[in-house]
């Protein structure tokens, strides 16, 4: 491209001036120069395309990728995640990164590659929702480490209670896309760093900036731990305070199944490739076997739209063949993918972990069930919280997950973050400028789990925009808002019922002593009961009439906290009977708003009760 | 926000109850059996007006604790003061006040505070009785005045939240305020040849000075007695300062009458004062004002009673009162320059429009009347006179007009 287009003005110059000297290049001195740029090269000069455009992000993305590639392991390994997070200030901008896991750990030869390889992973070449999907995040962490500071990558990882833990010292060579190792130590089997026997440290050295606030290590641990209930996490800040983010569900989510492409969610040019790698002979095998949702009739069907059959060898068919074969694919009807490769958080998920990590007063979620944009299955969940102690007078804040991992930059670019803004929150009760978020004490988390996360950047920053994903988004979103909306206009009316009491009751003194002034045959004391008495029954009826849905509301009128326990008995039951029959796959339609309403108040008297509840609250949704 | 809440709940619980037969025809027409019934519930209710003041208080006491006691939002029935519920009784020549009642209850966000303030001026009334104490209506406002514990509100906050309060215990009880042992503020003076005793004390209110005798409030029967009268008329004028020049110039002793002023809208003292020499005496009366709309409403009220009082009409109004001045003729009568005429306004107009609407004034004469006003667009006050010479009212203007009959009823 530049050889094609830079002449020009060069030529033009040289006419008018011909001060400086051209050295024109031949063939042959040109390819003395021509050679293999090594991918860890390429990352090395573009590394903003990793997210470690600057030491601030570059601190917060190794962190990110790190947790990731722990908590993946972790879950693969059907393990409940603990993962201790260090983040050790050496100087002012140096920064010493220590991330530890329990998972499975790393077998001694394959250290190298992983920590010290970029595109080297296992997750890249299958069909099954994971954090990580490229496999270069990790060892660009490394390489970043090493390119700022010098020191190499140290990783100690252990595999099992009766094997040595392995410390190995990575030093990475950019122009090999291979990592050097400088030091291998095995250690003796009591290895103190992993209690469980297993697991994996990381220590990277790099430069950095630490700062709290927005997209800020502090935020992405806070947030992470609300879209993964199920891992505990220990953080230990560069001012040296221990923040830990406990577990609050005792269960690992539903694995994913890995699934086979499906055959409308592939480009020509990926059916082209398949057709060249595949291992089947003949080209309904291939259909078959290497896409999901293709039966035998299915596959001569498509083969014959082609104007091929499911006898024709794969090795024959030619470019216009494939052509006509992923044509006849699209015409085709074909059922939607299976959907047992997502794991979404699911609702229990999703309000525990708003629960602990935001200081709300109601709670509400939802998932929609699995839906398909490009032949991948996805799955949008969404989850608020308002009021309690969060910030009334702010915008919303709105955060955003993709399989599990908090995405902190872009938020403007993101599909998640529109979908909130299109979102009518004035319907719902709250206010909204016209293009702006809804204003109130308002958190809104969307998430949303797929085999494939279309992000708009490689460094994995925000959601593309595809109609499937708006409308499901949209969907979940006026699910929770409609809930938010009832429970407004509820809280509403029951605090202009409290104020009607309240009139009633500053009143009530006066009048009762007035009469008795003028009749002192009428007690006072005696009258101010019965005024009392008239009041509840009076402002009860009030209550019964002010019901929406016609439905008398059971309760006390003394006390409102008597209330809400009633209600948090009901709702333990609930909650189990979600348990019992919640598969993994949608649960959400079938649940009353009634019942989810009923929950979020169980969360909150549980934890109201007993000032630690959290692990009230775990046992509450683990049992 | 409050207030707009009551005015909505007014409409809903008014029910129209037209026992008296004053408007037949309307009547008539929605009546059923059903409501019929319910008037008479209605009536059942409001069964307070037996027994002397203080006992009718004690019975509205024992009602509300009644009501408590069975479990029920306590209420009292309060006649409507507004005008639509008067009615003008043609035959009579009054403004009555109907049957329409509001129901003041505690349970209802809007009222709550009402009822108790209608409770405490109760319960000040019925000690003043007991005391056999009168007092002013800006006393009981002091006296029922506190905050009221475990809170920063108080009871009353000014007191044109206790005078409306004081009003509706008058047409609730169906007791009169002098028997609730309350006056207002006096307000209004009275010369003329006629002794009367106020107290106790005689007075001869032909040698009052210059300031005249300060009528009271409380001027029944039992305060004050007529010993002595020569005046043939009384002629109640409406500004102070008017009277004035008509005591100064001694009108009253030339042409045998008694001169009132009412400070504007005379009070209930003068009125009642003007009603019992007028009927004990047999005195006629004469009604001076200015001329523009609240002059004629001043007479109107003299006349026929106040729509905020109408259920004192029947003691107050004096339906044979005669308005002698000044009318829109008289500036052309009496050749008076129009520089000191006064353009009316906005509100003037309105003012006369809605005088011009009152069944009151649908007599020929009245609506000429006001319809000429409207069409001169100017107003005339009484001292507007005084441009032809400072006694030209007493001298020339009045004398003429009575002599010539020149008077509007």
């Amino acid at each position: 491209m530049t050889t094609l287009t830079a002449p020009p003005p060069d030529m033009a110059r040289k006419r008018t001036t011909k001060t400086r000297s051209r050295t024109n290049a031949t063939a042959e001195t040109m390819a003395k120069q021509q050679r293999e740029i090594s991918v860890s090269e390429f990352f090395a000069k573009n590394r903003h395309l990793l997210g470690f455009d600057n030491p601030r992000k570059a601190m917060l993305t190794a962190i990110k990728e790190a947790v990731d590639n722990a908590l993946d392991a972790c879950e693969e390994g059907g393990i409940l995640p603990e993962i201790f997070i260090q983040l050790f200030q050496i100087s002012e901008t140096r920064f010493r990164i220590t991330v530890r896991d329990n998972g499975p750990g790393i077998v001694r030869k394959q250290i190298e590659n992983i920590f010290g390889k970029l595109l080297y992973g296992s997750k890249f070449h299958r069909m099954k929702m994971s954090r990580g999907q490229q496999g270069i995040g990790i060892s660009a962490a490394g390489m970043y480490g090493l390119m700022t500071t010098g020191k190499p990558v140290l990783i100690i990882s252990k595999t099992g209670k009766r094997k040595p833990a392995h410390e190995v010292l990575l030093k990475m060579d950019t122009s090999k896309n291979k990592a050097e190792v400088v030091k291998d130590e095995e250690h003796p089997e009591d290895d103190t760093l992993f209690p469980q026997g297993h697991g994996t440290q990381v220590e990277i050295e790099m430069q950095g900036k630490y700062q709290r606030g927005r997209a800020s290590v502090d935020e992405y641990l806070e947030q992470t731990a609300i879209a993964n209930p199920h891992a505990q996490i220990t953080y230990i800040t560069p001012t040296n305070e221990q923040i830990d983010f406990p577990r609050t569900v005792n269960e690992l989510p539903e694995e994913p199944r890995e699934i086979k492409p499906h055959p409308k969610g592939i480009e020509l040019g990926t059916l082209i490739q398949m057709l060249e790698r595949t291992d089947e002979k003949h080209l309904g095998m291939f259909l078959r076997n290497d896409f999901c949702r293709v039966g035998p009739g299915k596959a001569t069907q498509i083969a014959e739209k082609a104007g091929l059959t499911s006898r024709t060898y794969t090795s024959r068919v030619g470019h216009a063949d494939a052509e006509k074969l992923y044509e006849s694919i699209q015409d085709i009807s074909i059922l939607a993918p299976p959907t047992d490769c997502l794991a979404p958080i699911g609702v229990r998920g999703l309000l525990a972990g708003l629960l602990k990590e935001v200081k709300g007063e109601f709670y509400t979620a939802s998932t929609r069930p699995p839906s398909v944009y490009r032949g991948n299955p996805f799955q949008i969940e969404v989850a608020i919280a308002f009021g309690g102690k969060l910030a009334a007078e702010e915008s919303a804040r709105v955060i955003r997950f993709a399989n599990r991992v908090p995405l902190l930059y872009q938020q403007s670019s993101c599909m998640s973050f529109k979908a909130v803004l299109e979102t009518k929150w004035r319907n719902y009760g709250l206010q909204q400028p016209r293009g702006a978020l809804p204003v109130g004490p308002l958190v809104v988390m969307i998430h949303m789990a797929s085999v494939w996360v279309p992000f708009t950047s490689e460094s994995k920053e925000a959601i593309a925009d595809y109609d499937e994903i708006r409308k499901e988004m949209t969907l979940a979103l006026k699910e929770c808002g409609r809930k938010l909306g009832t429970y407004l206009r509820k809280r509403q009316r029951m605090k202009r019922e409290g104020e009607r009491r309240g009139i009633f009751a500053r009143y009530m003194g006066e009048t009762v002593l007035a009469l008795e002034k003028i009749d002192p045959s009428l007690d006072a004391t005696v009258l101010l009961e019965q005024f009392k008495d008239v009041a509840k029954k009076h402002t009860k009826d009030a209550d019964l009439e002010l019901n929406e849905d016609g439905k008398p509301i059971h309760k006390p009128i003394e006390d409102d906290f008597d209330d809400t326990v009633v209600i948090v008995e009901d709702d333990v039951a609930g909650l189990s009977d979600d348990d019992d029959d919640a598969p993994p796959t949608p649960q959400v339609p079938r649940q009353a708003s009634g019942r989810k309403k009923k929950r979020k108040k169980s969360n909150r008297t549980s934890t109201g009760q007993k000032p630690g509840g959290k692990t009230g609250q775990a046992n509450l949704f683990g049992g | 926000m409050a207030k707009k809440k009551t005015t909505g709940k007014k409409k809903t619980s008014v029910t129209k109850k037209k026992t008296r037969g004053l408007r037949n025809s309307s009547a008539a027409k929605s009546r059923s059996k059903t409501t019929t019934k319910k008037k008479s519930t209605r009536r059942k209710k409001r069964a307070v007006t037996k027994g002397d003041t203080g006992e009718r208080i004690t019975t509205l006491a024992q009602s509300i604790a009644a009501q408590v006691t069975k479990g029920r939002d306590p209420g009292m029935e309060i006649p409507v003061r507004a005008l639509s519920n008067v009615e003008f009784d043609a035959a009579r020549k009054l403004i009555l006040m109907g049957d329409n009642t509001q129901r003041r209850s505690f349970f209802n966000v809007g009222m709550a505070k009402k009822f108790m303030q209608t409770t405490l001026v109760a319960s000040g009334c019925k000690e003043l009785i007991d005391q056999a104490k009168t007092t002013s209506i800006r006393d009981l406002f002091y006296h029922c005045k506190h905050t009221i514990p475990g809170s920063k509100e108080n009871t009353f906050d000014e007191q044109s939240e206790s005078d409306p309060v004081i009003e509706d215990l008058e047409v609730t009880l169906e007791s009169l305020r002098e028997e609730l042992g309350l006056f207002a503020e006096p307000k209004g003076a009275m010369v003329g040849p006629m002794t009367v005793i106020d107290n106790g004390d005689t007075i001869d209110l032909s040698r009052m000075g210059s300031g005249g005798w300060a009528v009271p409030s409380i001027v029944e029967a039992d305060v004050i007695q007529f010993v002595k009268n020569s005046a043939k008329f009384i002629l109640l004028i409406e500004k102070g300062a008017v009277w004035r020049r008509f005591s100064e110039d001694r009108f009253w002793e030339k042409h045998k009458c008694m001169i009132v002023h009412g400070g504007g809208q005379p009070p209930r003292g003068i009125r009642r004062l003007m009603w019992r020499m007028h009927n004990e005496l047999k005195l006629p009366v004469y009604v001076l004002v200015d001329n523009d709309p609240w002059g004629y409403y001043i007479y109107s009220v003299v006349k026929q009673g106040s729509i905020n009082l109408a259920f004192e009409s029947q003691r107050m109004a004096i339906p044979a009162a005669r308005f002698i001045g000044m009318s829109a003729y008289d500036a052309e009568r009496f050749d008076i320059p129009a520089a000191v005429t006064i353009r009316m306004n906005d509100k003037d107009v309105r003012r006369a429009k809605e005088i011009l609407n009152y069944s009151w004034f649908h007599k020929p004469q009245w609506k000429k009347e006001i319809k000429h006003m409207l069409s001169l667009g100017v107003k005339l006050e009484l001292e507007a006179l005084s441009n032809k010479d400072f006694s030209f009212i007493t001298e020339t203007y009045l004398p003429k007009k009575m002599k010539d009959k020149q008077w509007l009823d």
